[in-house]
Order: structure tokens, then C-alpha cells, then sequence
């Protein structure tokens, strides 16, 4: 779900977080408008407010693991654990993660690319929420999903600051819902 | 200078939280893995709480994060601090216009980028990473922001490795502070 679909009850802090959202035509090639978190992070107000906006969802949640997708979930999720008392667990691309991991396959446009999870960083049963900066296809959230239910853990939901159109209307990817703020800007 | 003189009772914990994992990423190196710190609430909070503490009083209005494990401390300081954080990234991963410094490996060159525009001159910051080893990127990260007119009042890691081979010249003009 949009945060902002509730209409008239709108969370007035999210008008500022989308407008300290840059948008950059034509990168990281021609026809992609890419919505750009930077000048977000510049924004105090704006940034705490993000992450605030996410603590105050899942604070009562009993969500103990915030995982985050390498490299623009790092910086938003480990605010968000620190905040609800939980650990943050990185997933990141192929051979950064030392010692043994677990790894999941995903599509891109033109080939494949490859998430991974350190083994015994997450326990079965925990409940567990992923952090990105934005959801497109949603291949890379379900590789996460997918790592993370691997070793039995229960992703209550997904979270991302932009979302593209293609998911509004969904609510739920890989059967698991989908919380994000704002949608991109042109 | 370490911070372990009069040790902070909370630096045990966050040193035993870190795992340490032989012969990664190639034989003879013995890698210094925060992820087990992150794991550890207490632990990672604390790290967090050192680090702001320290840097509340002092003015700093950037917190420069280096990729990637910067990008996982620094943010925490810099909302706490009322900071910006602004990352600094491998080449062509930040959209938009950058400046980029490029710094030496063991074998080869490497660079990292700052958006044109993410800090002002005269704007007072400190720069983050997991780990301190040559301090290679560190310089190259004081180096940018330097650039750019601004004041870079500390570097601050969670781990210096003993063997420290820094780049004199320029660290010795600025305060250097880890956590081990």
C-alpha cells in the first residue's frame, strides 16, 4: 500500500519527502527518469521523518530482523532497527559477505544478478521486515523475501521510500504486502 | 588515537561483537566482520552512541559515509548529530553531476565520488567507515571534501588495523579516532 492513499488523512511529512527527491533524466541510461534518495539525505528533517514514519509503523510489530538491500537500503535500514530494537541484517551482491552465505538468484532486464545472506544472522521464526530505497520490477524484494523464508523466518512486509507505478494497486509481492511513501516524481 | 585509554565499559562488547574470519578475502588476511556487531542491539547501539556522543558539541553538519559499510554507520550519526549524510560511492553509481579522487591499492588505483552540491564550503564534517587499514580511502575521502572548502574535523572508525600504514601528510592534519 501508498502511505499516502488515505486521502484527507494524508501524513503531511510526506509532501516534503517526496519533493527532497531529485529526480535525474536519462541515467543510468536514456528513457530512465532515476528517482534520486541523495539530496533526501540532505534533508534532515525530511530524512527523520522517513525513517520515523517507518519506526512508528513497525515499532509494535514484533519485527526483530530489518534487513536491507545493498547498498541504498544500508542507509536507511539500520536507523529503522536501531529504533525498534532489532538487528539489521545487510543483503548484498555476490562475494562482498565474508564467511559462509546463503545466495538467490534474480532477473534483471538483460541477464542475472545474485543476493546474498550470511547463514545464522537470521534464526527460524523471527519476524523479519526489507528495507529498500525504491521497488521497480520487485525482483531484488523477492530474492530478499526468498533468502529470508529460506531460513525460515516470516517477512511481515516490505518497505521502500518510491515506488514505481507498476506496483501501486498490488499491495503485495510474493504474497507478502508492500508498504512505500511516496511515488516518483517526473 | 584509540579510544580504548581509559576504556569506555561499553567498547568490550562491541570488540567481541565483531567476528573475525580468516583468509578473506584472499589467504593471510584476517577480516574484521562488523556484520556480527549489527546483530548485537546493544552492541550496535552503543557503537552509535560513542560515536555521537562524542561529535554532538562539536558542529558538524556532514557526515560523509564511504561505501558500503559507512553507509551503515553513518546515517544513525548523522540524524542523531542533525546532520546531512552524504555518501561516497564507487564510480558510476551516483547520478547527476560528481567529483571523484582516485587512491592506490595494493595492486592498481581505485576512486570514489561525491555529488557536486552535497556539502557547501566552510560546511564542518567527519567521515565514516568500518575499518581504517592504510587509510587510503580515508585520505582520498578527506581529499574531496577538502575540494570543496569544506572542514573535515575527524575521520572515525569502528576498527584500526595495528599494522597502520597511513598517508601521513594528510591524516596528520586531522584527528583520527577508533573504536579498538
Amino acid at each position: 500500500m501508498f502511505a499516502g492513499e488515505n486521502g484527507p488523512q494524508e501524513d503531511p511529512r510526506l509532501k516534503a519527502i517526496s519533493d527532497a527527491i531529485r529526480v535525474v533524466p536519462h541515467f543510468p541510461k536514456p528513457g530512465i527518469m532515476f528517482q534520486d534518495i541523495t539530496t533526501l539525505l540532505l534533508d534532515h528533517k525530511a530524512f527523520k521523518d522517513t525513517v520515523d514514519i517507518f519506526v512508528d509503523r513497525y515499532r509494535d510489530m514484533g519485527v526483530s530482523v530489518v534487513a536491507g538491500v545493498e547498498a541504498r537500503g544500508f542507509m536507511f535500514g539500520p536507523s529503522i532497527a536501531l529504533a525498534i530494537g532489532a538487528k539489521f541484517v545487510p543483503l548484498r551482491k555476490p562475494r562482498k559477505l565474508p564467511g559462509e552465505k546463503i545466495f538467490e538468484a534474480y532477473e534483471l532486464e538483460y541477464g542475472t544478478d545474485c543476493l546474498e545472506m550470511h547463514i545464522g544472522a537470521v534464526k527460524p521464526g523471527e519476524r523479519a521486515i526489507v528495507i529498500d530505497d525504491l521497488v521497480a520490477t520487485g525482483g531484488t524484494l523477492s530474492a530478499a523475501i526468498r533468502l529470508l523464508e529460506r531460513v525460515g523466518a516470516e517477512v511481515v512486509e516490505c518497505a521502500c521510500v518510491i515506488g514505481l507505478p507498476e506496483v501501486k494497486g498490488h499491495h503485495r509481492l510474493n504474497g507478502k504486502p508492500l508498504y512505500i511513501l511516496v511515488e516518483p516524481r517526473q | 588515537m584509540a579510544a580504548q585509554g581509559d576504556q569506555d565499559p561499553r567498547i568490550a562488547r562491541i570488540s567481541s561483537a565483531i567476528r573475525v574470519i580468516p583468509d578473506f578475502p584472499k589467504k593471510g588476511i584476517m577480516f574484521q566482520d562488523i556484520t556480527t556487531l549489527l546483530l548485537d542491539t546493544k552492541a550496535f547501539r552503543d557503537t552509535i552512541d560513542l560515536f555521537v556522543e562524542r561529535y554532538r558539541d562539536k558542529d558538524i553538519s556532514v557526515v560523509a559515509g564511504v561505501e558500503a559499510r559507512g553507509f551503515i554507520f553513518g546515517p544513525p550519526i548523522a540524524l542523531a548529530l542533525g546532520a546531512k549524510f552524504v555518501p561516497l560511492r564507487k564510480p558510476k553509481k551516483l547520478p547527476g553531476e560528481v567529483i571523484s579522487e582516485e587512491y592506490s591499492l595494493e595492486y592498481g588505483t581505485d576512486k570514489i565520488e561525491m555529488h557536486v552540491g552535497a556539502v557547501q564550503p566552510g560546511e564542518r564534517a567527519l567521515v565514516i567507515d568500518d575499518l581504517i587499514a592504510t587509510g587510503g580511502t580515508l585520505c582520498a575521502a578527506i581529499k574531496l571534501l577538502e575540494r570543496v572548502g569544506v572542514h573535515v574535523v575527524e575521520c572515525a572508525c569502528v576498527i584500526e588495523l595495528p599494522e597502520l600504514k597511513v598517508c601521513i601528510p594528510i591524516i596528520s592534519n586531522t584527528n583520527m579516532l577508533s573504536e579498538l
